[in-house]
């Protein structure tokens, strides 16, 4: 099993907040990696990093390496605007531009200096059958995005996200103001794609955690407590801190 | 001393109340009195001269011995001196706008836009003088045919001088765009440029236009400066290196005139503000219009 991306004694600092510490970390190609913690404990953080989000956050400062397909993001020749079409990202809140649902899926792809009406038209289908959202939105896609509800929008951010066609897809905490039936779909989504793309996803619901993802890692206080296969890590942890917070002892 | 007893403060909130509400209805009738005033004026002149003379006749010689009333060279003079102005302020206010909410620092933002204000609080007499006296010689250097009064150089002075205001509201609409829409651009690998235009601006347009509406609005209002730099006389014409008159200048000449109050020409003072107010009434509305829409999609 080959990685998608060698983390090396990763470190990130807000102003004084040390927010990511020293973490190490080896995340493999094409499954699903679940980052589980309480709020404020870095998980966010360490997301942002893998496609330089961070770079954006005045202040923001990072030591450490990461290495995606062996590849340093941070030297000099890699563009953070390439690394950010190869990998792509979804936020908490669906935040869909104030644009039709077709410039919407459109948009990565048209700043790319893509033209053409009939390829445009094919991308943004097979893109919305991809985030299973084709068959609502096929006969309405002049409409305003915001016309959809919210698990609808956040599926949309999906499919806005995979047009670009990333080789990975960084959600963070991606459900977290859906209703239950928007969540049972993304999840259901995410599954059929692990297949294609390598999927990381930042969660506090553990149950999600333990249903979807192949391996997780545990985050406390901007350390890594804990990382390894799912199924043993929800079983038989290691450490006692990622044992408490797996039977809801904190969080 | 012992306060006052309950019932005697009711009164007084009472009182304060009504003398709050006194002063909102001042203002109110104030507005509608000026209309009333004006349209009653209004229609005496239209006793006179007929509507359809008025708004479709392309010759105004009022003051001459042979009087025509037709608005139409009043009206074409004061939209080329505001589409002049708007020439100018529109892309370059668009552009300010977009450098200091998407590319400025929190530091050169809070330097930056004090300046622009201080723009703003400058006399209108001084822009007309600046118009006449600066700009109409330097284009004269450059454009030979330009006579010393036209609508170029007070249409260019103008943009100028309402840039602040298109800056300031459409700056306003764009940092009124939320960060999560900036956050998803730059995850799509957006360049900052592309964020900006591609995504902020378009995000902001209803504001951006009630932001460009409103300054036509005051453009069309505008008094001193054409008065001063675009000469006194109506032409029926969109050339604008040739004296034109707008209809706020018209109106300066007659009240400043010793045109005696309720002859024909003192009338028609109040015909052409009519058609003034009529005018920027439909761009302020519209432009509220606009921004509601525009509040309601981040509501």
């Amino acid at each position: 099993m080959s990685n998608a991306f060698e983390i090396k004694n990763l470190n990130i600092y807000y102003n004084g907040l040390h927010a990511v510490k020293n973490v190490s970390i080896d995340i493999p190609h094409t499954l699903i990696t679940a980052i589980i913690g309480a709020s404020g404990c870095g998980k966010s953080s360490f997301l942002r990093a893998m496609n330089r989000m961070n770079d954006l956050i005045p202040n923001s400062r990072r030591t450490g390496e990461i290495l995606f397909h062996g590849v340093d993001i941070h030297q000099p020749m890699m563009s953070e605007v390439t690394l950010r079409r190869r990998i792509g990202m979804v936020f908490q809140k669906p935040n869909p531009f104030p644009f039709s649902i077709f410039d919407n899926v459109a948009y990565g792809l048209r700043i790319q200096g893509m033209r053409d009406k009939a390829t445009l038209d094919q991308r943004v289908e097979e893109s919305l059958r991809r985030a299973a959202l084709w068959p609502e939105v096929k006969d309405r896609l002049k409409q305003s995005a915001f016309a959809l509800s919210g698990g609808q929008q956040q599926r949309l951010c999906i499919a806005r996200t995979l047009a670009v066609d990333p080789e990975v897809l960084l959600l963070d905490e991606p459900c977290a103001s859906l209703d239950p039936t928007g969540t049972a779909r993304i999840e259901e989504l995410l599954q059929k794609l692990e297949k294609e793309i390598t999927i990381i996803i930042v969660t506090h619901n553990m149950q999600q955690a333990k249903r979807l993802s192949d391996t997780v890692g545990f985050f406390h206080l901007g350390e890594l407590v804990e990382f390894g296969r799912t199924e043993e890590m929800f079983e038989h942890p290691r450490i006692q801190l990622t044992r408490d917070y797996i039977m809801g002892h904190f969080g | 001393m012992t306060s006052a007893t309950p019932g005697s403060s009711h009164v007084k909130e009472q009182m304060v109340g009504w003398a709050f509400k006194l002063c909102g209805l001042l203002s109110l009738f104030v507005t509608v009195g000026i209309a009333v005033v004006l349209f009653a004026e209004a229609a005496h002149f239209f006793g006179e001269v007929s509507v359809v003379e008025f708004l479709f006749g392309t010759e105004w010689t009022p003051l001459f011995t042979e009087k025509h009333f037709g608005i139409l060279p009043l009206v074409l003079g004061t939209l080329l001196v505001s589409a002049i102005a708007m020439i100018v302020a529109i892309p370059l206010g668009i552009l300010i706008a977009v450098y200091l909410s998407e590319y400025a620092s929190a530091r050169v933002r809070r330097s930056l836009k004090p300046i622009l204000e201080i723009l703003a609080s400058i006399p209108t007499i001084v822009f007309g003088y600046f118009a006449l006296l600066s700009v109409t010689p330097f284009l004269q250097k450059i454009i030979p045919g330009l006579s010393g009064f036209n609508a170029l150089s007070p249409g260019i002075v103008m943009g100028i001088m309402i840039l602040p205001f298109v800056v300031s509201l459409t700056d306003d609409a764009m940092t009124a765009v939320p960060h999560s829409l900036r956050m998803a651009a730059y995850g799509l690998g957006s360049t900052r440029l592309q964020v900006a235009f591609r995504v902020v601006l378009p995000s902001a347009s209803s504001g951006v236009i009630a932001a460009c509406v409103l300054a036509v609005s005051r453009a069309v209002g505008e008094t001193m400066l054409v008065a001063i730099a675009a000469g006194m006389r109506p032409t029926f014409t969109l050339n604008p290196l040739v004296p034109v008159q707008t209809i706020t200048a018209y109106i300066v000449q007659v009240s400043l005139g010793d045109t005696p109050a309720g002859t024909l020409e003192y009338r028609s003072i109040f015909a052409v503000a009519s058609v003034l107010f009529v005018l920027t009434f439909i761009l302020n509305m519209l432009a509220q219009k606009l921004r509601a829409s525009f509040k309601f999609t981040y509501a």
